[in-house]
């Protein structure tokens, strides 16, 4: 009876999944497709907790795992609502290492198991179907944790891109190893000690931490997705071991549909996968910027109050909004702009950039956060259309999503990334801190052009002050 | 050879739910439009947290005895909650944003 309804329990779970993902793909239905998707992880969570038997035997250690799951849920609750939205995208990396960690320490443990019964599952040598499960499990796990606490330290400051010479040399050395070892494992059955397991655990800690070290600013959205479809894969693993479906099912579903949204971002910045993979980005844009690009001709400043006239007697303004914006926290003060301008009768609109800010979508949530109204969101294409017909372009903190250097010089890294072309328009207002290069290290002759006008400073400090000089016009 | 022919179908079960689930996975994210890349990368994080219910077993099975399992498991049970919780909350929190304005 139990065990029939455990199997009801991991039914359920693994509808739900699939639901949740399919509702999380619709605005309308999103956030009911993610709760549903929680329910369903609780479902499975209790039914495993009171329901699972193996061999007759119910679980134990209920204190543990209560206690486990009280401290994993108020902590988790509490750093999920304090995060703030800037910080989001460092969030989910975070949670998602830990997902490997737990997945890599099931490994160790089951290992463990493995190693004090003999290699011997009721009498016969263990099958290398568990073997590898496991293997896989601590190897990705393992990596997945390892690159997303580096990918957390990146978004965060408090890591710098770090390359040296031979560095995709090293690294594939090490995948090379540690593909070696694992193959070792499970042909011996097992057999070769526990400081073999422990020795593959730590080259997968070393290749986590190399393959994302070197991997810089307009990448570290495609390497949190990539690790995030990891981590699915590792829980599969999990699943294959337990033999446990809806561990299968959830692991799969998310290690195929985080594929799929890797290839695609990787796909709107016009750059191979395997490109990402090794890591060369960073590499190379560094390279470039040391070279010591045509850095030369002049840029000119506007005035508050001419940027304020301008915006205030244009027809047509669009918005380009890029990470500036959400460091500044200046979502809110835009919105307030842009209901200033419409109630002078001037249209306003939002470009979005498909990886504008740190994550796709990026953008989306942080003017959702602020009101924004939907509609008022355009796409690239529909935006590049748009630019031809549009008085006042004002560019918020976006840099590398507007630099026509992908469009014309195919020296550039970013060569051949659609970007938003805003020099289409009559006029360009770009809002930054400083002449700093953005965060792909690559100079922006787009400041440079005669058409565009410099308005340095915080992009919530400048908006407010913009919104003052519209005011008292 | 017949290793692999015996091994197949002695495991069919899991590899057709393998292969659907990929094709699935594949599928259902197919049309989802930027705008919610963020929120669906922050669900599909949330999910793979079911790796929770093996840190769970693990748990469950541990002796009294072995302190290695107890701890390791004891860890791997609120590693996995903090990605579960977490990972819905967070996603919660971004969606919340973008309900429908009247």
């Amino acid at each position: 009876m139990g065990v029939s309804l455990l199997v009801v329990a991991y039914l359920i779970g693994s509808v739900t999944f699939i639901l949740g993902l399919k509702m999380l793909s619709q605005p309308a239905l999103a956030r009911r497709g993610n709760l549903i998707a929680a329910g369903g992880m609780a479902i499975a969570i209790l039914g495993t907790i009171f329901l699972y038997e193996r061999d007759g035997e119910k679980l134990g250690n209920y204190a543990w795992i209560f206690a486990g799951l009280i401290i994993g849920t108020i902590v988790g609750t509490l750093a999920a609502k304090k995060v703030k939205m800037t910080a989001m995208p460092e969030m989910v990396s975070l949670f998602n290492g830990m997902g490997g960690a737990c997945a890599a320490l099931i490994s160790m443990v089951e290992f463990d198991h493995l190693a004090h019964a003999g290699f011997l599952e009721q009498g016969e040598p263990v099958s290398a179907g568990t073997l590898i499960a496991i293997v896989m499990g601590l190897v990705i796990g393992t990596v997945s944790f390892a690159g997303s606490v580096i990918a957390w330290g990146k978004l965060n400051g408090s890591i710098k891109d770090f390359t040296f010479k031979g560095q995709h040399l090293v690294n594939m050395l090490v995948l090379v190893m540690i593909i070696f070892v694992s193959a070792y494992i499970v042909i011996q059955g097992g057999n070769v000690g526990l400081y073999v397991f422990y020795l593959l655990f730590a080259m997968s800690i070393v290749y986590g931490v190399l393959f994302v070290f070197p991997i810089g600013g307009a990448d570290m959205p495609v390497v949190i997705s990539l690790l995030n479809s990891f981590t699915g894969v590792a829980a599969a693993s999990g699943g294959f071991l337990y033999d446990n479906p809806v561990m299968l099912t959830g692991g799969i579903l998310v290690g195929a549909a985080g594929t799929l949204l890797t290839i695609l971002m990787c796909k709107a910045m016009n750059r191979s996968l395997q490109n990402v993979l090794i890591g060369s980005f960073g590499a190379t844009a560094t390279a470039s910027a040391n070279v010591g690009e045509k850095t030369t001709g002049s840029y000119k400043e506007i005035s508050l109050s001419d940027a304020a006239m301008v915006m205030s007697y244009a027809n047509r303004v669009i918005i380009v909004p890029g990470y500036g914006l959400a460091v500044a926290q200046a979502q809110h003060t835009c919105h307030e702009l842009e209901k200033l301008l419409e109630a002078k009768g001037v249209e306003v609109k939002y470009a979005i950039h498909p990886v504008a800010g740190r994550m796709p979508g990026h953008m989306n949530v942080l003017l959702a956060e602020a009101d924004v109204s939907y509609d008022k969101l355009e796409e690239m294409e529909a935006a590049n259309e748009e630019f031809k017909t549009t008085d006042v372009v004002l560019v918020l903190g976006a840099n590398d999503v507007v630099n026509p250097a992908a469009k014309h010089d195919p020296a550039s890294p970013i060569y051949g990334m659609p970007i938003l072309e805003v020099e289409e328009a009559k006029m360009v207002i770009v809002n930054k801190r400083s002449m700093k290069p953005g965060y792909a290290g690559i100079e922006n002759q787009l400041f440079y052009q005669p058409k565009t006008s410099m308005l340095f400073g915080d992009a919530k400090k400048a908006l407010q002050d913009l919104i003052g000089e519209i005011k008292s016009i | 050879m017949n290793d692999i022919l015996s091994w197949i179908s002695a495991h069919q079960q899991i590899i057709y739910i393998v292969i659907l689930s990929i094709f699935l996975g594949v599928e259902v994210i197919g049309r989802v439009p930027s705008v919610l890349h963020t929120p669906l990368m922050s669900g599909a994080n949330a999910i793979h947290g079911v790796v929770i219910i093996g840190a769970i077993i693990v748990m469950g099975q541990a002796q009294e005895n072995n302190y290695l399992a107890l701890i390791l498991g004891f860890l791997a049970v609120v590693l996995g909650t903090l990605n579960v919780v977490g990972g819905f909350v967070v996603t919660d929190r971004m969606l919340e944003m973008f309900k429908k304005k009247k």
